[in-house]
Protein backbone atom coordinates (compact mmCIF):
# COMPACT_ATOMS: atom_id res chain seq x y z
CA UNK A 1 0.00 0.00 0.00
CA UNK A 2 1.13 3.55 -0.79
CA UNK A 3 -0.21 6.99 0.12
CA UNK A 4 0.26 10.20 -1.82
CA UNK A 5 -0.79 13.78 -1.09
CA UNK A 6 -1.80 16.04 -3.97
CA UNK A 7 0.01 19.32 -3.22
CA UNK A 8 -2.42 21.26 -5.42
CA UNK A 9 -5.36 20.15 -3.28
CA UNK A 10 -3.80 20.20 0.20
CA UNK A 11 -4.78 23.31 2.19
CA UNK A 12 -2.87 22.41 5.33
CA UNK A 13 -5.74 21.10 7.44
CA UNK A 14 -3.20 18.74 9.09
CA UNK A 15 -5.91 16.16 9.67
CA UNK A 16 -3.69 13.42 8.22
CA UNK A 17 -0.85 14.41 10.51
CA UNK A 18 -3.15 14.54 13.55
CA UNK A 19 -4.54 11.06 12.86
CA UNK A 20 -1.54 9.29 11.31
CA UNK A 21 1.71 11.10 12.17
CA UNK A 22 3.64 7.92 11.32
CA UNK A 23 2.71 8.33 7.65
CA UNK A 24 2.68 12.07 6.96
CA UNK A 25 4.94 15.08 7.37
CA UNK A 26 3.79 18.68 7.38
CA UNK A 27 5.93 21.73 6.67
CA UNK A 28 5.90 25.02 8.60
CA UNK A 29 3.03 26.23 6.46
CA UNK A 30 0.97 23.14 7.25
CA UNK A 31 1.18 21.51 3.86
CA UNK A 32 1.37 17.73 4.02
CA UNK A 33 3.38 15.10 2.20
CA UNK A 34 3.73 11.37 2.54
CA UNK A 35 6.73 10.27 4.56
CA UNK A 36 9.50 8.63 2.57
CA UNK A 37 8.20 7.13 -0.66
CA UNK A 38 4.70 6.78 0.82
CA UNK A 39 4.92 3.04 1.45
CA UNK A 40 2.52 2.03 4.23
CA UNK A 41 3.56 -0.85 6.50
CA UNK A 42 0.72 -3.40 6.84
CA UNK A 43 0.12 -2.53 10.50
CA UNK A 44 -0.57 1.11 9.55
CA UNK A 45 -2.96 0.39 6.68
CA UNK A 46 -6.04 1.32 8.73
CA UNK A 47 -4.42 4.58 9.79
CA UNK A 48 -3.71 5.43 6.16
CA UNK A 49 -7.36 4.82 5.26
CA UNK A 50 -8.46 6.89 8.26
CA UNK A 51 -6.31 9.82 7.14
CA UNK A 52 -7.72 9.66 3.60
CA UNK A 53 -11.28 9.46 4.95
CA UNK A 54 -10.73 12.62 7.01
CA UNK A 55 -9.22 14.91 4.39
CA UNK A 56 -11.75 17.65 3.56
CA UNK A 57 -9.87 18.47 0.34
CA UNK A 58 -9.80 14.87 -0.95
CA UNK A 59 -6.05 15.37 -1.35
CA UNK A 60 -4.94 11.90 -0.18
CA UNK A 61 -4.86 8.95 -2.55
CA UNK A 62 -4.32 5.38 -1.45
CA UNK A 63 -2.94 2.76 -3.78
CA UNK A 64 -4.01 -0.54 -2.23
CA UNK A 65 -1.76 -2.68 -4.41
CA UNK B 1 -36.10 43.48 9.90
CA UNK B 2 -35.51 41.71 13.15
CA UNK B 3 -37.27 40.59 16.29
CA UNK B 4 -40.48 39.23 14.79
CA UNK B 5 -40.95 35.46 15.10
CA UNK B 6 -39.93 33.49 12.03
CA UNK B 7 -42.94 32.27 10.05
CA UNK B 8 -41.06 30.68 7.15
CA UNK B 9 -37.44 29.58 7.59
CA UNK B 10 -36.91 29.21 3.84
CA UNK B 11 -37.52 32.92 3.11
CA UNK B 12 -37.18 34.67 6.46
CA UNK B 13 -34.65 32.84 8.64
CA UNK B 14 -33.17 34.54 11.69
CA UNK B 15 -29.75 33.33 12.84
CA UNK B 16 -30.36 35.06 16.18
CA UNK B 17 -33.74 33.41 16.85
CA UNK B 18 -33.41 32.19 20.46
CA UNK B 19 -34.56 28.62 19.74
CA UNK B 20 -32.30 28.42 16.68
CA UNK B 21 -29.29 29.52 18.72
CA UNK B 22 -29.97 26.78 21.31
CA UNK B 23 -30.48 24.05 18.69
CA UNK B 24 -30.32 24.88 14.98
CA UNK B 25 -30.29 21.26 13.75
CA UNK B 26 -34.09 20.81 13.23
CA UNK B 27 -34.14 23.93 11.03
CA UNK B 28 -31.18 22.70 8.98
CA UNK B 29 -32.77 19.27 8.55
CA UNK B 30 -36.03 20.84 7.30
CA UNK B 31 -34.22 23.21 4.96
CA UNK B 32 -31.99 20.51 3.53
CA UNK B 33 -35.01 18.44 2.46
CA UNK B 34 -37.17 21.35 1.21
CA UNK B 35 -35.00 24.35 0.30
CA UNK B 36 -31.27 23.60 0.67
CA UNK B 37 -30.30 27.26 0.27
CA UNK B 38 -32.59 29.55 2.29
CA UNK B 39 -32.79 33.32 2.06
CA UNK B 40 -33.64 36.11 4.48
CA UNK B 41 -33.93 39.88 4.38
CA UNK B 42 -33.06 40.10 8.07
CA UNK B 43 -29.69 41.41 9.28
CA UNK B 44 -28.83 42.99 5.93
CA UNK B 45 -30.02 39.99 3.92
CA UNK B 46 -28.20 36.74 3.18
CA UNK B 47 -28.33 33.24 1.71
CA UNK B 48 -27.96 30.16 3.92
CA UNK B 49 -26.73 26.95 2.26
CA UNK B 50 -27.26 23.82 4.37
CA UNK B 51 -25.69 20.96 2.39
CA UNK B 52 -22.09 19.82 2.52
CA UNK B 53 -21.82 19.87 -1.28
CA UNK B 54 -23.01 23.48 -1.63
CA UNK B 55 -20.95 24.84 1.27
CA UNK B 56 -17.79 23.11 0.05
CA UNK B 57 -18.34 24.22 -3.58
CA UNK B 58 -18.90 27.87 -2.56
CA UNK B 59 -15.83 27.85 -0.31
CA UNK B 60 -13.70 26.60 -3.19
CA UNK B 61 -15.10 29.09 -5.75
CA UNK B 62 -13.09 32.15 -4.73
CA UNK B 63 -13.76 33.76 -8.12
CA UNK B 64 -17.49 34.14 -7.50
CA UNK B 65 -17.43 34.34 -3.71
CA UNK B 66 -15.18 37.00 -2.23
CA UNK B 67 -13.98 37.10 1.38
CA UNK B 68 -13.92 40.90 1.45
CA UNK B 69 -16.59 40.80 4.18
CA UNK B 70 -16.70 37.70 6.33
CA UNK B 71 -19.02 38.77 9.13
CA UNK B 72 -22.48 37.22 9.24
CA UNK B 73 -23.94 40.69 9.96
CA UNK B 74 -22.76 43.51 7.65
CA UNK B 75 -20.33 45.93 9.29
CA UNK B 76 -21.57 49.50 9.81
CA UNK B 77 -21.31 51.53 6.60
CA UNK B 78 -18.92 53.96 8.21
CA UNK B 79 -16.54 51.36 9.66
CA UNK B 80 -13.66 53.59 10.70
CA UNK B 81 -11.50 52.84 13.71
CA UNK B 82 -9.08 54.97 15.74
CA UNK B 83 -7.00 57.46 13.77
CA UNK B 84 -9.51 57.43 10.92
CA UNK B 85 -8.32 54.00 9.82
CA UNK B 86 -10.41 51.33 8.20
CA UNK B 87 -8.89 48.23 9.79
CA UNK B 88 -8.67 45.09 7.67
CA UNK B 89 -8.16 41.60 9.15
CA UNK B 90 -5.84 39.90 6.65
CA UNK B 91 -5.75 37.21 5.41
CA UNK B 92 -9.30 36.21 6.38
CA UNK B 93 -10.87 39.17 4.54
CA UNK B 94 -8.57 39.00 1.50
CA UNK B 95 -8.86 37.38 -1.88
CA UNK B 96 -5.89 36.26 -3.99
CA UNK B 97 -3.33 37.60 -4.74
CA UNK B 98 -3.02 39.53 -1.44
CA UNK B 99 -4.40 36.54 0.44
CA UNK B 100 -1.55 34.34 -0.75
CA UNK B 101 1.31 36.29 0.85
CA UNK B 102 -0.77 37.50 3.80
CA UNK B 103 -1.53 33.90 4.71
CA UNK B 104 2.03 32.76 4.12
CA UNK B 105 3.46 35.18 6.69
CA UNK B 106 0.91 34.02 9.27
CA UNK B 107 0.87 30.24 8.87
CA UNK B 108 4.25 29.42 10.49
CA UNK B 109 2.92 30.92 13.74
CA UNK B 110 0.45 28.07 13.92
CA UNK B 111 2.62 25.24 12.61
CA UNK B 112 2.81 21.96 14.48
CA UNK B 113 6.28 22.84 15.67
CA UNK B 114 5.12 26.07 17.31
CA UNK B 115 1.87 24.61 18.64
CA UNK B 116 3.81 21.75 20.25
CA UNK B 117 5.75 24.38 22.23
CA UNK B 118 2.49 25.72 23.65
CA UNK B 119 1.13 22.32 24.68
CA UNK B 120 2.82 21.97 28.11
CA UNK B 121 1.90 25.58 28.93
CA UNK B 122 -1.71 24.90 27.99
CA UNK B 123 -1.75 21.69 30.06
CA UNK B 124 -0.43 23.57 33.07
CA UNK B 125 -3.00 26.34 32.55
CA UNK B 126 -5.87 23.82 32.43
CA UNK B 127 -4.68 22.23 35.66
CA UNK B 128 -4.42 25.56 37.44
CA UNK B 129 -7.99 26.37 36.37
CA UNK B 130 -9.19 22.97 37.63
CA UNK B 131 -7.29 23.50 40.92
CA UNK B 132 -9.45 26.59 41.41
CA UNK B 133 -12.75 24.73 41.56
CA UNK B 134 -12.17 20.98 41.97
CA UNK B 135 -12.61 21.03 45.75
CA UNK B 136 -15.93 22.86 45.54
CA UNK B 137 -17.62 20.07 43.57
CA UNK B 138 -19.11 22.39 40.99
CA UNK B 139 -18.02 24.78 38.24
CA UNK B 140 -19.25 26.67 35.24
CA UNK B 141 -17.46 24.61 32.60
CA UNK B 142 -17.94 27.42 30.06
CA UNK B 143 -17.08 30.53 32.07
CA UNK B 144 -14.62 29.07 34.60
CA UNK B 145 -12.83 26.72 32.22
CA UNK B 146 -13.42 26.89 28.44
CA UNK B 147 -13.46 30.68 28.34
CA UNK B 148 -10.27 30.99 30.36
CA UNK B 149 -8.01 28.97 28.08
CA UNK B 150 -7.76 30.45 24.54
CA UNK B 151 -7.16 34.11 25.46
CA UNK B 152 -4.18 33.10 27.60
CA UNK B 153 -2.74 30.87 24.88
CA UNK B 154 -3.14 33.46 22.11
CA UNK B 155 -1.44 36.01 24.38
CA UNK B 156 1.71 33.87 23.97
CA UNK B 157 1.58 34.29 20.19
CA UNK B 158 1.13 38.04 20.47
CA UNK B 159 3.72 38.29 23.23
CA UNK B 160 1.36 40.13 25.57
CA UNK B 161 0.64 39.42 29.25
CA UNK B 162 -1.70 36.55 30.05
CA UNK B 163 -3.35 38.68 32.71
CA UNK B 164 -4.93 40.67 29.88
CA UNK B 165 -6.99 37.57 29.09
CA UNK B 166 -10.27 38.71 30.60
CA UNK B 167 -9.95 42.09 28.92
CA UNK B 168 -9.27 40.43 25.56
CA UNK B 169 -12.26 38.16 26.01
CA UNK B 170 -14.49 41.16 26.68
CA UNK B 171 -13.28 42.98 23.56
CA UNK B 172 -13.63 39.92 21.36
CA UNK B 173 -17.17 39.26 22.61
CA UNK B 174 -17.99 42.88 21.77
CA UNK B 175 -16.90 42.53 18.14
CA UNK B 176 -18.21 39.00 17.49
CA UNK B 177 -21.00 38.06 19.87
CA UNK B 178 -22.48 41.56 20.00
CA UNK B 179 -21.71 42.59 16.41
CA UNK B 180 -25.38 43.46 15.90
CA UNK B 181 -25.03 46.12 18.65
CA UNK B 182 -23.14 48.79 16.68
CA UNK B 183 -22.03 50.82 19.67
CA UNK B 184 -20.65 47.81 21.51
CA UNK B 185 -19.06 46.37 18.39
CA UNK B 186 -17.29 49.65 17.56
CA UNK B 187 -16.07 50.05 21.14
CA UNK B 188 -14.52 46.57 21.01
CA UNK B 189 -12.92 47.28 17.61
CA UNK B 190 -11.38 50.52 18.87
CA UNK B 191 -10.08 48.99 22.10
CA UNK B 192 -8.37 46.15 20.22
CA UNK B 193 -6.86 48.55 17.67
CA UNK B 194 -5.54 51.03 20.24
CA UNK B 195 -4.02 48.27 22.36
CA UNK B 196 -2.28 46.64 19.40
CA UNK B 197 -1.07 50.00 18.02
CA UNK B 198 0.62 50.63 21.34
CA UNK B 199 2.29 47.19 21.22
CA UNK B 200 3.45 47.88 17.66
CA UNK B 201 5.14 51.10 18.70
CA UNK B 202 6.91 49.28 21.54
CA UNK B 203 8.16 46.53 19.24
CA UNK B 204 9.20 48.65 16.30
CA UNK B 205 12.45 49.50 18.09
CA UNK B 206 12.59 46.66 20.61
CA UNK B 207 11.39 43.56 18.83
CA UNK B 208 10.74 40.31 20.67
CA UNK B 209 9.93 36.76 19.54
CA UNK B 210 6.27 37.39 18.85
CA UNK B 211 3.96 37.72 15.87
CA UNK B 212 3.74 41.53 16.03
CA UNK B 213 7.52 42.02 16.20
CA UNK B 214 8.27 39.60 13.42
CA UNK B 215 5.61 40.98 11.05
CA UNK B 216 6.88 44.52 11.69
CA UNK B 217 10.33 43.40 10.57
CA UNK B 218 9.29 41.17 7.66
CA UNK B 219 9.60 42.20 4.03
CA UNK B 220 7.42 40.90 1.23
CA UNK B 221 8.95 41.31 -2.22
CA UNK B 222 11.44 43.81 -0.85
CA UNK B 223 8.88 46.02 0.87
CA UNK B 224 8.01 46.12 4.56
CA UNK B 225 4.52 44.93 5.41
CA UNK B 226 2.35 48.04 5.82
CA UNK B 227 1.55 48.92 9.43
CA UNK B 228 -2.17 48.70 8.84
CA UNK B 229 -1.69 45.13 7.63
CA UNK B 230 0.38 44.17 10.70
CA UNK B 231 -2.28 45.72 12.93
CA UNK B 232 -5.02 43.84 11.11
CA UNK B 233 -3.30 40.47 11.22
CA UNK B 234 -2.57 40.89 14.95
CA UNK B 235 -6.22 41.87 15.51
CA UNK B 236 -7.37 38.84 13.55
CA UNK B 237 -5.13 36.56 15.61
CA UNK B 238 -6.70 37.89 18.78
CA UNK B 239 -10.30 37.93 17.54
CA UNK B 240 -10.26 34.58 15.75
CA UNK B 241 -8.26 32.81 18.44
CA UNK B 242 -10.54 33.45 21.40
CA UNK B 243 -14.30 33.10 20.95
CA UNK B 244 -14.03 30.24 18.48
CA UNK B 245 -11.83 27.89 20.51
CA UNK B 246 -13.62 28.71 23.74
CA UNK B 247 -16.92 27.78 22.05
CA UNK B 248 -15.46 24.53 20.76
CA UNK B 249 -14.16 23.56 24.19
CA UNK B 250 -17.46 24.56 25.81
CA UNK B 251 -19.52 22.49 23.38
CA UNK B 252 -17.28 19.47 23.97
CA UNK B 253 -17.76 19.89 27.72
CA UNK B 254 -21.53 20.19 27.21
CA UNK B 255 -21.58 16.94 25.24
CA UNK B 256 -19.51 15.08 27.82
CA UNK B 257 -21.66 16.42 30.69
CA UNK B 258 -24.85 15.24 28.99
CA UNK B 259 -23.69 11.92 27.44
CA UNK B 260 -22.47 9.58 30.17
CA UNK B 261 -21.70 6.72 27.77
CA UNK B 262 -19.43 8.83 25.59
CA UNK B 263 -17.69 10.40 28.58
CA UNK B 264 -17.01 7.05 30.24
CA UNK B 265 -15.86 5.53 26.97
CA UNK B 266 -13.38 8.36 26.40
CA UNK B 267 -12.04 7.92 29.94
CA UNK B 268 -11.70 4.15 29.44
CA UNK B 269 -10.29 4.38 25.91
CA UNK B 270 -8.07 7.46 25.77
CA UNK B 271 -6.63 6.24 22.47
CA UNK B 272 -9.92 7.39 20.91
CA UNK B 273 -9.02 11.01 21.61
CA UNK B 274 -7.89 12.02 18.07
CA UNK B 275 -11.07 10.79 16.35
CA UNK B 276 -13.23 11.92 19.29
CA UNK B 277 -11.93 15.47 19.04
CA UNK B 278 -12.64 15.57 15.28
CA UNK B 279 -16.12 14.18 15.93
CA UNK B 280 -16.90 16.79 18.56
CA UNK B 281 -15.64 19.47 16.17
CA UNK B 282 -17.94 18.07 13.48
CA UNK B 283 -21.03 17.77 15.62
CA UNK B 284 -20.67 21.16 17.34
CA UNK B 285 -18.83 23.29 14.79
CA UNK B 286 -18.78 26.79 16.27
CA UNK B 287 -17.96 29.01 13.31
CA UNK B 288 -19.98 30.48 10.44
CA UNK B 289 -18.19 32.86 8.06
CA UNK B 290 -19.62 34.85 5.14
CA UNK B 291 -18.78 35.47 1.50
CA UNK B 292 -19.87 38.23 -0.88
CA UNK B 293 -21.02 37.28 -4.40
CA UNK B 294 -18.78 38.97 -7.00
CA UNK B 295 -20.78 38.15 -10.17
CA UNK B 296 -24.34 36.96 -10.57
CA UNK B 297 -24.40 33.18 -10.25
CA UNK B 298 -27.01 30.48 -9.78
CA UNK B 299 -26.22 27.93 -7.07
CA UNK B 300 -28.48 24.94 -6.57
CA UNK B 301 -31.24 26.86 -8.37
CA UNK B 302 -30.82 30.03 -6.30
CA UNK B 303 -30.19 33.23 -8.27
CA UNK B 304 -27.46 35.00 -6.30
CA UNK B 305 -26.67 38.58 -7.30
CA UNK B 306 -23.38 40.45 -7.13
CA UNK B 307 -23.08 41.97 -3.66
CA UNK B 308 -25.26 39.33 -1.96
CA UNK B 309 -24.03 37.85 1.32
CA UNK B 310 -23.75 34.08 1.67
CA UNK B 311 -23.36 32.50 5.10
CA UNK B 312 -20.85 29.67 5.03
CA UNK B 313 -22.88 27.32 7.13
CA UNK B 314 -20.09 24.91 8.04
CA UNK B 315 -22.04 23.68 11.10
CA UNK B 316 -25.00 22.58 8.93
CA UNK B 317 -22.74 21.02 6.29
CA UNK B 318 -21.29 18.89 9.06
CA UNK B 319 -24.77 17.52 9.87
CA UNK B 320 -25.60 16.63 6.26
CA UNK B 321 -26.66 12.96 5.94
CA UNK B 322 -25.34 12.94 2.38
CA UNK B 323 -21.83 13.41 3.78
CA UNK B 324 -21.99 11.66 7.17
CA UNK B 325 -23.74 8.49 8.35
CA UNK B 326 -26.16 9.24 11.21
CA UNK B 327 -24.96 12.85 11.33
CA UNK B 328 -26.94 13.81 14.43
CA UNK B 329 -25.27 11.10 16.49
CA UNK B 330 -21.83 11.49 18.01
CA UNK B 331 -19.57 8.51 17.32
CA UNK B 332 -16.24 8.97 19.05
CA UNK B 333 -14.59 6.54 16.65
CA UNK B 334 -16.17 7.91 13.46
CA UNK B 335 -13.82 6.84 10.67
CA UNK B 336 -15.14 8.81 7.67
CA UNK B 337 -15.15 12.42 8.83
CA UNK B 338 -14.29 15.10 6.28
CA UNK B 339 -15.80 17.78 8.50
CA UNK B 340 -15.60 21.46 7.67
CA UNK B 341 -15.38 22.87 11.21
CA UNK B 342 -12.28 24.84 10.18
CA UNK B 343 -13.65 25.68 6.76
CA UNK B 344 -12.31 24.31 3.49
CA UNK B 345 -10.31 25.69 0.56
CA UNK B 346 -7.80 28.52 0.70
CA UNK B 347 -9.34 30.11 3.82
CA UNK B 348 -8.97 26.99 6.00
CA UNK B 349 -8.62 28.28 9.56
CA UNK B 350 -4.97 29.30 9.96
CA UNK B 351 -5.11 28.53 13.68
CA UNK B 352 -6.68 25.09 13.40
CA UNK B 353 -3.64 23.28 14.82
CA UNK B 354 -3.66 25.54 17.85
CA UNK B 355 -7.40 25.14 18.35
CA UNK B 356 -7.18 21.35 18.04
CA UNK B 357 -4.37 21.23 20.59
CA UNK B 358 -6.25 23.44 23.05
CA UNK B 359 -9.44 21.40 22.68
CA UNK B 360 -7.58 18.11 23.10
CA UNK B 361 -5.63 19.23 26.16
CA UNK B 362 -8.68 20.85 27.78
CA UNK B 363 -10.73 17.65 27.44
CA UNK B 364 -7.83 15.37 28.46
CA UNK B 365 -6.97 17.27 31.63
CA UNK B 366 -10.59 17.70 32.71
CA UNK B 367 -11.37 13.99 32.21
CA UNK B 368 -8.16 12.96 33.95
CA UNK B 369 -9.04 14.93 37.06
CA UNK B 370 -12.85 14.98 36.88
CA UNK B 371 -13.93 11.81 35.05
CA UNK B 372 -17.45 11.92 36.51
CA UNK B 373 -19.53 15.06 36.13
CA UNK B 374 -22.98 16.11 34.94
CA UNK B 375 -25.12 19.18 34.48
CA UNK B 376 -26.12 20.74 37.80
CA UNK B 377 -29.74 20.08 38.81
CA UNK B 378 -31.92 22.70 37.16
CA UNK B 379 -28.86 24.10 35.39
CA UNK B 380 -29.57 26.97 33.05
CA UNK B 381 -27.28 26.41 30.07
CA UNK B 382 -27.10 29.47 27.82
CA UNK B 383 -25.77 29.61 24.25
CA UNK B 384 -24.41 32.35 22.02
CA UNK B 385 -24.90 32.11 18.26
CA UNK B 386 -24.46 33.94 14.98
CA UNK B 387 -20.82 34.12 13.89
CA UNK B 388 -19.74 31.73 16.65
CA UNK B 389 -21.98 29.26 18.49
CA UNK B 390 -21.19 27.76 21.86
CA UNK B 391 -22.30 27.62 25.50
CA UNK B 392 -21.76 30.72 27.61
CA UNK B 393 -22.90 29.26 30.95
CA UNK B 394 -22.57 25.54 31.64
CA UNK B 395 -23.06 24.72 35.35
CA UNK B 396 -21.77 21.23 36.14
CA UNK B 397 -21.37 19.23 39.36
CA UNK B 398 -18.89 16.52 40.30
CA UNK B 399 -19.83 15.60 43.85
Amino acid sequence: MKVTVDPDKCQGHNRCYALAPELFDVDDYGYASAKGDGTVPPELADKARLAAANCPELAITIDET
Amino acid sequence: MTGAPVSDWTTDYDIFDPDYVVDPTPVWDDLRSTCPIAHTDRWGGSWLPTTYADVSAIAHDVEHFSSREITVVPPPEDDIGPGGLAIPVPPIDCDPPVHTWARRVLLPWFSHRRVDEYEPITRDLCNRLIDGFIESGHADAAADYAQQIPARVIALTLGVPGDMADTFTGWVRDVLEFAHDEQRRNAGRDAIALYLMEKMEERRDEPGDDLISVLLHTEVEGEPIPDIHVLGTAALTLIAGVDTTWSGIGSAMWHLATHDDDRRRLVAEPELMPTAIEELLRAYSPVTMARIVTDDITVDGCPMKAGDRVLMNFPAANRDPAAFDLPDEVHLDRAVNRHLAFGVGIHRCAGSNLARMELTVAVQEWLRRIPEFRLADGALVTWAGGQVRGPRTLPVVFP
